[in-house]
């Protein structure tokens, strides 16, 4: 009898557990690279951001097509000079741990991302919060300078250097996320390890193998747990994108977060519609030595550029169908209406090459001289073909190119030192704002590559930044777009798309500039 | 035989320091740092980033800290996966590398020694043909060229397997990676099996066991094959050596968490610390493993135990 009574509690006991296993749904979610940190300090890549995003909320976080919705904060007021935000959070916020998250949490990350010490990566993002900036380069020791200060528990007050109209969808960047101040202070540098860690996100992290997954729960505290449909997600480390999509095909993935280019066809036909490819605010584009002679004539910039058949690029070279460039901004962009794109943008390309051609004559080149160039790119397949592409493209001006591959480390590292003729580069914007590309050709910044320097380029991008008024600073950064553009200060060369794979399972799932798809907003239906 | 292998393990302090210095600076020629890359940082990042991990000060001085940090058996952080020093970056993927990688150096001496004496035992027959067709194969064909083709048969097209991923260590999730590291050293090990058996089934010892009217089974077990080990044993720890750092193909077709890729991916990131983790384990368990392989040859070969 009694052996009875205990085989059938253990019975129930299965059935129970198999029957919240059963209900219990699980995305599986394939993810790229080993993430770094879960500390949204430091971080960098998408593939961390994917999670960071979905364990940590900002102030702002993202909807599903990633534009700036209210996250912890309730709603906000802006001072008419465009300066002073100040946020109202939600009441009754918690961490994972049942602690309530504080305006607090939000000054000691402020604090603690700028903070040299922290030695955070991607700090630069939210320099403009007043004195943020000084204060990690050392300039100012007093962290409480920063200008972000809690009024209570539940209001913060941030200040900003200068108007910036992207500010609230700066926010939603994990740069911006609040860390656990009483689980930090507590545990320091292991405040992040699995057991530790408490988030404010839609989920917490509850495992990680490196090198094989993260796996993270249903946070019961967020204060939209309830409208959650996903209990728990999976994130795979699969670097190798092959073998990514064989595993979706087989079943074990349900969102692929990049697939091999030259399988697009073969989805096409073999998994209809799952194959998601859309425009991604970012460019791809060649450097060119603005101050080495002969690119430091912008004749021979403009020939270089007119003579690349970027109609081909996309449908052709990659398969893809990555829409060609013509302007340096890709199209969008929030509050740029249109970008300038160059004029001779629609000439037929014999036309094009024509007057590459003469332009190339007139600096001086001919078949007894040809222009020689270097052209430099890191080592990936698809630049390459890029590469081999354009150079062919080249040859008919006479052109003669040497293709240079290096290791991505080397190639940057080689073109932050300016060693560059002609070299690829990439772009992906950060936050929604033509600012963000723009700053690219500015003299004063780091990654111009080209060392493209103009001092009215530069005026117009800093006299946009003093305008609040979001039409008229678009007119001004439209300005200076045409002048770079008009110069050929660089060779854009296409607009990023992209590349998900989406088990029609998935619902939800919206395409959008920035690739930001938050579990939040994506349920898992059976077929 | 415990003093031998003292000293043995104490020669490798010399090497190892060498090894480490000798890393050590060659890292540093290399262009590019751990912070470079698509991103440029602004200068006061990428200080705040240097002087976190002490490399602002003069190299040499990064050298006594990291050696000084060594003999505290601190293996230091690794400057890309930050939540993880190096030490424990080993330890988490050691016993998944172990568990594959063990599977398959087992699974490469048992299959390997077996073909290897059904190919001498069928000398010229049809079954030795087929294997040593079998053997090419396993040679001659990429781990990755093989690991997608048993993915796609296995696992999509059959669909009896997993394509990837370590599945909480299930066997059915081992099956693949696990053929796939062992196949090259099975063919190896056969070939060598088959090679020194037929040279054996020729020796004077041999014959007269045969002579003796003894079984063709007999004469195998307890005979021919103990003699015919020597130069798979010979082979073995350069092949434990090879499983047991794990494989960066492997790992990275199957996903699965594990050593293997920690050297390459480290030194394409510069992740010095993460590197010179990894040489210095790599060295440890290949003295250790070539140890083991001598105490094994002495007590297979009675010539090498009087020497």
């Amino acid at each position: 009898m009694k052996l009875k009574l205990v085989h059938s509690l253990i019975c129930a006991a299965a059935l129970t557990l198999a029957s919240a296993a059963a209900s219990a749904v699980t995305l599986h979610m394939h993810n790229g690279a080993d993430p770094a940190s879960l500390d949204p300090h430091k971080i960098s890549g998408d593939w961390e951001n994917r999670i960071a995003g979905d364990i940590f909320e900002g102030l702002t976080t993202e909807n599903s097509a990633a534009e700036p919705i209210p996250g912890q904060a309730a709603d906000w007021t802006i001072s008419d000079d465009g300066l002073v935000y100040t946020f109202n959070l939600r009441d009754g916020i918690k961490w994972s741990d049942g602690e309530p998250v504080t305006a607090g949490d939000f000054v000691f990350a402020f604090q603690r991302l700028m903070n040299p010490a922290t030695a955070a990566k991607y700090a630069y993002l939210q320099y403009p919060i007043k004195n943020a900036e000084a204060i990690n380069s050392g300039d100012i020791e007093d962290l409480n300078a920063l200008g972000v200060k809690a009024i209570d528990d539940q209001t913060l007050e941030i200040t900003l250097e200068r108007p910036t109209p992207y500010f609230l969808g700066a926010l939603t960047h994990y740069t911006a996320y609040p860390v656990p101040t009483h689980v930090v202070e507590a545990n320091e540098s292991e405040w992040i390890k699995i057991g530790t860690i408490v988030t404010n996100g839609p989920y917490t992290p509850t495992d990680w193998v490196p090198g094989s997954h993260v796996t993270t729960e249903k946070n019961e505290h967020y204060y939209a747990a309830d409208e959650l449909k996903i209990d728990s997600v999976k994130f795979y480390v699969l670097e190798d994108e092959s073998a990514a999509l064989k595993r979706y095909r087989a079943g074990e993935f349900d969102i692929l977060t990049e697939f091999p280019t030259d399988q697009f066809e073969w989805m096409e036909e073999n998994l209809p519609g799952q194959a998601q490819v859309a425009p991604f605010a970012g460019l791809y584009y060649y450097v060119i030595n603005n101050q080495k002679p002969p690119f430091d004539n912008p004749d021979v910039r403009k020939a270089l550029s007119m003579s690349i058949n970027r109609e081909v690029i996309g449908p052709q070279i990659l398969g893809t169908g990555e829409i060609p460039a013509y302007s340096w901004v890709p199209p969008g962009m929030a509050g740029y209406k249109e970008p300038y794109t160059v004029a001779w943008k629609d000439l037929p390309y014999g036309e094009k090459v024509a007057e590459a051609k003469s332009l190339l004559s007139k600096a001086g080149f001919s078949a007894d001289n040809p222009l020689k160039l270097q052209l430099r790119y890191n080592t990936n397949e698809n630049h390459k073909r890029i590469a081999v592409a354009i150079s062919s493209m080249w040859k008919p001006l006479g052109v003669e190119v040497e293709l240079y591959n290096t290791e991505t480390k080397v190639h940057y590292e080689e073109l932050n030192r300016g060693i560059l003729e002609v070299a690829r580069a990439g772009w992906l914007a950060d936050y929604n704002d033509p600012d963000n590309f723009l700053n690219l050709l500015k003299s004063s910044v780091k990654y111009n590559y080209g060392r493209y320097s103009n001092p009215d380029y530069d005026a117009l991008i800093d006299k946009a930044n003093a305008i609040t008024d979001v039409d008229e600073r678009a007119a001004v950064l439209l300005e200076a777009e045409k002048l770079a553009m008009d110069e050929s200060a660089g060779i854009p060369i296409y607009y990023y798309l992209s590349r998900n794979v989406v088990s029609p399972r998935v619902k939800g799932f919206e395409n959008n500039a920035f690739d930001i798809h938050r579990t939040r907003w994506l349920e898992l239906v059976e077929e | 035989m415990l003093n031998y292998a003292f000293r043995r393990m104490l020669s490798t302090i010399p090497v190892l320091w060498i090894a480490v210095t000798a890393c050590f600076f060659i890292l540093r020629l290399a262009p590019g740092g751990p912070f470079d890359g698509e991103r440029p940082l602004p200068e006061a990042v990428k200080q705040n980033l240097n002087a976190h991990y002490n490399l602002d000060k003069p190299l040499i001085e990064q050298y006594f800290i990291y050696v000084g940090n060594l003999f505290k058996g601190d293996l230091g952080p690794s400057f890309i996966n930050q939540d993880f020093t190096v030490a424990e970056q080993l330890m988490v993927g050691l016993p998944y590398t172990l568990i594959v990688g063990g599977v398959a150096f087992l699974l490469s001496i048992v299959v390997g020694i077996a073909a290897g004496i059904v190919g001498t035992l069928y000398r010229n027959r049809l079954p030795d043909y087929a294997l040593g067709v079998l053997v090419l194969a396993g040679l001659v064909l990429p781990n990755f060229l093989v690991a997608p083709i048993l993915q796609l048969f296995f696992g999509l097209k059959l669909e009896w397997l997993p394509v990837g991923g370590w599945g909480g260590g299930a066997v059915s999730h081992i099956v693949l990676p696990v053929t796939v590291l062992a196949l090259p050293h099975v063919a190896r090990i056969s070939r060598l099996t088959r090679g020194a058996m037929i040279e054996v089934m020729h020796s004077n010892f041999i014959r007269t066991a045969r002579s003796k009217g003894l079984s063709n089974a007999s004469i195998v077990w307890r005979h021919a094959l103990k003699p015919t080990l020597t130069p798979v044993v010979s082979y073995l720890g350069p092949a434990a050596s090879y499983l047991l750092t794990g494989s960066l193909v492997v790992e990275t077709i199957f996903g699965l968490p594990g050593i293997g890729r920690y050297f390459i991916n480290a030194a394409l990131n510069r992740d010095y610390g993460m590197v010179l983790g990894t040489v210095i384990f790599y060295m440890l368990l290949i003295v250790i493993l070539n140890l083991i392989v001598d105490i094994v040859y002495a007590w297979l070969d009675p010539r090498v135990r009087a020497r």
